[in-house]
């Protein structure tokens, strides 16, 4: 297996969070992996975005060439759609539908929806709400990270185990409302694949 | 072994924790700080002892460095790119007294300027002070090369330039690690007197060494384990590749290359090695991260000798990082996108955070400076450079570490008014101390603001130098007390600001405004873990 996964969104909303969970699934499981961050000035809410590389190979570059993502993880709609000449024929994008506005001109999010539209395999949901009605906004990358689920190349199961690992210091109850974003997540996309 | 998942930047940390490391001295700069962070984090470095705090600058880090070394021990020395040049002096004396204990100097360029103010590549550094240079390839060998390096650094007596790109300082991969050796005993050079003190008689006699040593270097990179060939059928080219650009050729071959490559990660270049592939192909391609730096050297002024393809004739762009698509487009193969970016997508710079006392302090100078039609703000390098954005647009000038101060100085030698300086507390302790100095000695009429928020912020919070001394050492400098004007950056403090700003600018002599209020990033960090 090999997939090829650009994470997206604007500094400060946690996206190397999402790649610390697959990346301790993809470990466990004996999977090669590389993951190029974005550290220093554009943290401070700029664009970000992070390259995650998993295979049963070894793998060479450290970067996603044009054309070769698997999957496009967003958690802010304008930013998915700044990777798209990463994006695969047959990829996914899977994207939080809630705009984050901290510029002036950020385009109206109905021409947004129009050009995500016009992908055709794409998963959008509010993983805020969604993280909300779970039990906290703070687990809205977890939401996120279960819609991804069914594209990562990893069984469900072992990602659910790694979120237990990452966070089983914080205490039964956080690791319990974690693995429930996760499913909350994975079941928006579930149905929208099958449809 | 036991296999862990390392930034670039960790690999290198553990390696040298690992190789019986006695210190690293550093200051933070983006691509590099994670090393030293990774030490000051780590339970064996404590337990260990190793020197890990910060120093005032890269200079002062590296003399640091050469004095550990010079007791017999291992000592790490790291930073960005555009540090090397505050710590040149150190850096090129460092090569003609040679070190004692082991001393690799990490130097993390940044190719693209993702976080720097130019790309330049220090492998020419590494050449212009002639010592052996290592560029890894991927994290491992970062590890490989640091554990293996000090002993490298100690067997021929010179330090070693490491160097990385943020795409090996800021990337993650699995790395195997090696077991845990004894630090250095404490040893001092027998010769000492002989090679550190380089007055010109001394100097003379380490610079005839230093070319005589040449020799042993180019020997070590022909036999170093990391420079390698690959034949392969196609001669019709041959790849040349440095560093991490192994990894974008290997990319765009899955099923094994068809042209003879050379991978080089150890310098001076392998001469029996570059021989080799230029005799067997017809023309070669060079492949590197940062400037044409092996490629002029093959290339040579007049262009007498083989074809060579690379950023000069235009075959990989010259500006930028490598990416497996240039790549792909050098070597002649499609690059395919399915999708374009839709024109709705703006761009989204970085900005100041919210609640960030950078941005009263400048809504408050912004407001005075209106008063002044030819006002001139000198700015320097921190998160307040992010005032030249919307908007503030507050500054005219962003150069290197410091130079606000003295940039201010030379515009009001120069005629301007009101001309102001505005430097973080973290660059004022770094750079800008010595150049306040020069305003002291004339009385020069400029307003210097140093606006405090108690760390080093944009590389992520990091102790600043300074932290509680500033109007000391601005009083120590020489600047009169009455001239040094503290105040809190905070909205319902905006007319005293403006009545204080306004007061030292009409001043015709030197001032320091010192606006204080902590970085709300490290503040917010400080409430979580009390919280816990």
């Amino acid at each position: 297996m090999k997939t090829d996964i650009i994470l997206s969104g604007v500094g400060g909303q946690g996206i190397l969070s999402i790649a610390a969970v697959i990346g301790e699934a993809a470990l466990k499981e004996g999977l090669f992996m590389k993951q190029a961050e974005v550290h220093g000035m554009s943290q401070r809410g700029g664009d970000v975005q992070s390259n995650l590389r998993i295979s049963d190979k070894p793998i060479a570059s450290d970067l996603i060439a044009k054309g070769k993502a698997d999957l496009i993880i967003s958690l802010e709609p304008m930013e998915s759609l700044r990777y798209l000449l990463y994006l695969k024929e047959d990829g996914w994008l899977v994207t939080n539908s809630r705009p984050f506005i901290n510029i002036p001109n950020y385009p109206e999010i109905e021409k947004i929806n129009e050009e995500l539209g016009k992908l055709p395999n794409k998963v959008t949901l509010d993983v805020e709400t969604i993280a909300k009605e779970v039990g906290s906004l703070r687990a809205a990358n977890i939401v996120m990270l279960g819609a991804a689920s069914p594209f990562i190349g990893i069984d469900y199961d072992k990602i659910e185990d790694g979120i237990r690992r990452i966070f089983s210091k914080k205490g039964d109850e956080i690791v319990q409302m974690n693995l429930n974003a996760l499913k909350a997540g994975y079941e928006v996309a579930n149905q929208i694949q099958k449809k | 072994m036991e296999k862990h998942l390392f930034l670039g930047d960790e690999a290198i940390a553990q390696a040298a924790i690992d190789a019986g490391l006695s210190g690293v001295y550093a200051y933070p700069g983006t691509p590099s700080t994670e090393i030293t962070e990774y030490i000051q984090n780590s339970p064996l470095a404590s337990e260990r002892g190793i020197h890990s705090n910060w120093s005032a600058n890269e200079k002062t880090a590296l003399e640091t460095a050469l004095g550990m070394c010079y007791a017999g021990k291992r000592a790490l020395c790291c930073m960005k790119h555009v540090g090397l040049n505050v710590a040149a002096d150190c850096f090129m004396n460092a090569a003609m007294s040679g070190v004692n204990g082991g001393l690799i100097i990490v130097t993390a360029d940044d190719p693209s300027m993702h976080s720097s103010q130019n790309e330049q590549d220090n492998r020419f550094y590494g050449n212009f002070a002639m010592i052996p240079m290592l560029e890894p390839s991927n994290q491992q060998e970062a590890y490989d090369m640091v554990y293996d390096g000090f002993a490298l650094s100690e067997k021929l007596g010179y330090p070693i330039l490491l160097r990385i790109t943020t795409r090996m300082a800021h990337s993650r991969s699995g790395v195997e690690t090696r077991p845990l050796q004894p630090e250095n005993q404490m040893n001092c050079p027998e010769n000492g007197r002989q090679r550190f003190i380089l007055l010109p008689a001394l100097a003379r006699k380490r610079f005839t060494a230093l070319l005589a040593a040449q020799e042993d270097f180019v020997k070590a990179s022909e036999n170093s384990i990391y420079n390698r060939h690959f034949d392969a059928p196609n001669k019709k080219l041959g790849i040349i590749t440095t560093g991490i650009a192994f990894n974008y050729l290997s990319e765009n071959y899955p099923e094994g290359f068809e042209h003879p490559v050379l991978k080089i990660t150890q310098y001076p270049l392998p001469r029996k090695l570059v021989t080799k592939i230029v005799e067997e192909c017809d023309e070669i391609l060079v492949l590197e991260e940062g400037f044409p730096f092996v490629e002029e050297q093959l290339k040579g002024y007049l262009e007498l000798g083989v074809k060579i393809h690379g950023r000069l004739d235009g075959t990989i762009p010259r500006e930028g990082e490598l990416t497996p698509d240039c790549v792909a487009l050098a070597l002649g193969k499609e690059v395919k996108s399915f999708y374009s970016i839709p024109e709705i997508v703006e761009q989204r710079p970085p900005a100041l955070c919210q609640g960030c006392a950078h941005r009263d302090m400048y809504d408050a100078l912004n407001e005075v400076l209106k008063e002044y039609e030819k006002a001139k703000v000198f700015g320097d390098i921190g998160c307040y450079t992010l005032g030249a954005l919307p908007p503030f647009h507050a500054i005219d000038s962003c150069i290197d570490m410091g130079a606000s101060i003295t940039m201010a100085k030379g515009a009001s030698d120069a005629g301007i008014f009101p001309s102001v300086a505005v430097i973080g507390d973290s660059t004022f302790t770094h750079s800008g101390m010595t150049g306040l100095l020069d305003c002291v000695n004339e009385n020069s009429p400029i307003t210097i603001v140093i606006s405090d928020n108690e760390t080093t912020a944009m590389t992520g919070g990091q102790d600043s130098a300074g932290t509680g001394k500033l109007e000391a050492i601005c009083a120590g400098i020489g600047v009169d007390p009455t001239h040094i004007r503290s105040m809190v950056p905070l909205k319902k403090n905006f007319e005293e600001m403006k009545k204080i700003i306004r007061e030292e600018i009409e001043y015709q002599g030197l001032s320091v405004l010192i606006p204080r209020r902590e970085c709300i990033q490290t503040l917010t960090r400080k409430k979580k873990a009390a919280k816990k």
